[in-house]
């Protein structure tokens, strides 16, 4: 195409050109958007419905505004409901813990090992997370080196003593699930918060100590409040995921330890009691969002979406 | 009383570097496990030293089908996903319309959603509408997830781009055709890219929406679930710890490229 031949195709009559033309972001949007409304937002009234309905596998079933499931679901379910908050709030703040270091260290203390320590975070995801997992079996197993040393230290009476683990035994323990849930979602802490911690301008760290601030000091009043929205990005990420999960309560737990997930699954695919694993993924996604809400309002960045 | 003073000054790294310990220690041991001759069904314990399962990775029945499946998943999943999330971003980064931020929550709700709670809706729509569970079902609610992440991923770049660039093609007498593949595609490609390699590791890897919407059909995370029940065989470290060497290699070459490119 020549330059001249654009140049003469340009004013032709405006008017359609001009509804065509608001058109564009409507035609660019159309086959993505509907994609979402018919696999994710259709499913979700679906099983609004699915909720509310009663009957059997042979019989079908109907809708007939049976509340009542989800009460029966609350209350049937009410230990692995708390269970699922207070592991995955354990992990996230086990994985604040230990990730803001490393990020800390990527961003500020790593010079040209950087790059490295990155591909080192990123790259173990690469091996499928279940065989990851299912490695930590090995690792947390009866009799080996990490029980022997915790049992050596009397580590394992004072944690038996809290109901953290049981007896000589760490597997099948909520130690084991917590320690899971924590390897399994760290790396979704670390990046938002190496994110935000890379953007801080270093200039406001010497400005703080040529102000006499000490180090502590430093970090308390600058360096993590400007680092808060990574703070609040990677909570979400953690918490939102490790609160539905059921993967480390099977393979790392026993039955003591099942989440909520474990129940949904189960319900759904071996109970076959699409009412109650309906009403049950709506009451976990009721909790999360509540608390996730609240928790954006407490941090005050409601910029974040 | 020097140790001391030493380790206080350097907690930060001895910290870090213990978190990276952590994150690391796992696929250490699949891979020295992958040289594991164990008694018996399970690979948790170790016995001797073997290289059986790396002459023969396939020995397992049905291993390198379930992989092969979830590889070609992984690339239709991603094309998809790429195609659909590109064009979104680009109406989002680009254009002011009524419909912006229903759209911009549309994309968002995906991400904020634990993944049990789409698995177990998707299934329950499948389920009422007669569709058989297979191949088809974990392709569309593969693309359904992976689709917020390319959005996020290619907006980013676009909003960061320069719009003087185009108009300085525009400018220079260059069709809208032109200004977008000789200018605006080239300096998106990277965050396309972004977009791409996340919705492939995401689709290669996930299990949960799997789980329930695949039928009897077995992806590569599904056999190593099941494999967790059965028995696990020693072939599945042998290609955990190929698939984290091909990452491994794959980030180095493309960090040496970078690197040439710049000196040259």
């Amino acid at each position: 195409m020549t330059a001249t031949e654009t140049r003469e195709a340009a004013p032709v009559s405006a008017a359609p050109r001009n509804v065509r033309k608001r058109l564009v972001p409507y035609w660019l949007l159309l086959p993505g958007i509907l994609w979402l409304l018919v696999f994710f937002v259709a499913p979700l009234v679906y099983q609004a419905s699915t909720s509310v309905q009663t009957g059997s596998l042979e019989e079908g079933f109907r809708v007939t505004w049976h509340v009542q499931t989800y009460w029966d679901a609350l209350t049937e379910y009410t230990p692995q409901f708390l269970r699922s908050v207070l592991y995955a709030a354990t992990a996230t703040v086990l994985c604040l813990l230990l990730g803001y270091p490393l990020a800390y260290l990527i961003a500020f203390r790593a010079g040209r090992w950087r790059n490295l320590l990155m591909v080192l975070v990123i790259a173990p995801f690469f091996t499928s997370f279940l065989i990851r997992t299912l490695a930590w079996k090995t690792i947390l197993a009866d009799g080996g080196p990490v029980v022997g040393v915790l049992n050596s230290l009397h580590i394992l009476d004072v944690t038996s003593g809290l109901g953290i683990t049981e007896g000589q035994r760490v597997l099948a323990t909520p130690l084991a699930v917590v320690c899971g849930l924590t390897y399994n979602f760290l790396p979704f802490m670390i990046l938002p918060l190496y994110t935000s911690l890379e953007r801080i301008d270093g200039r406001l760290h010497e400005a703080a100590r040529d102000l006499y601030a000490r180090p502590v000091t430093v970090f308390r009043k600058v360096t993590f409040p400007l680092s808060m929205p990574g703070v609040v990005a990677g909570t979400l990420l953690t918490f939102i995921p490790a609160a539905g999960d059921y993967i480390n309560a099977e393979l790392l737990g026993s039955t003591d330890q099942k989440m909520i997930g474990n129940v949904i699954q189960s319900q759904f695919l071996r109970v076959l009691d699409y009412p109650t694993a309906a009403a049950l993924s709506f009451l976990l996604m009721a909790a999360i969002l509540a608390m996730v809400t609240v928790y954006i309002r407490k941090a005050g960045t409601e910029d974040l979406v | 009383m020097d140790l001391i003073r030493w380790i206080r000054r350097n907690l930060v790294i001895l910290a870090g570097l213990a978190t990276l310990a952590y994150l690391i220690l796992p696929n250490v041991i699949v891979l020295v496990f992958s040289f594991n001759k164990p008694n018996g069904r399970f690979n948790y314990a170790w016995q001797r030293f073997s290289t059986d399962a790396w002459t023969d990775p396939c020995g397992v029945p049905d291993l390198c089908g379930s992989l092969s499946l979830s590889l070609q998943l992984a690339v239709w999943a991603t094309l998809g996903a790429t195609v659909l999330g590109t064009m979104i971003a680009f109406a989002l980064a680009r254009y002011r319309f009524r419909a912006r931020p229903a759209v911009n929550s549309l994309i968002f709700l995906p991400m904020a959603m634990p993944e049990v709670v789409m698995a177990a809706s998707l299934a329950t729509l499948f389920l009422n509408m007669g569709v058989g569970f297979g191949f088809w079902t974990i392709l569309i609610a593969h693309i359904m997830f992976c689709l917020s992440f390319v959005v996020t991923a290619v907006k980013a770049r676009v909003m960061s781009m320069d719009p003087r660039l185009e108009q300085a093609a525009q400018d220079l007498y260059a069709s809208p055709a032109q200004t977008f593949l000789r200018v605006t595609l080239p300096i998106a490609a990277p965050g396309i890219a972004a977009g791409a390699l996340l919705s492939f590791a995401l689709s290669f890897d996930d299990f949960i929406i799997t789980n329930f919407n695949a039928g009897s059909t077995v992806t590569f995370p599904m056999f190593v679930w099941g494999s967790a029940q059965r028995g696990t065989p020693v072939q599945i470290n042998v290609i955990g710890t190929a698939m984290f060497a091909v990452a491994v290699l794959c980030v180095l070459a493309g960090q040496l490229a970078g690197a040439r490119r710049k000196r040259s």
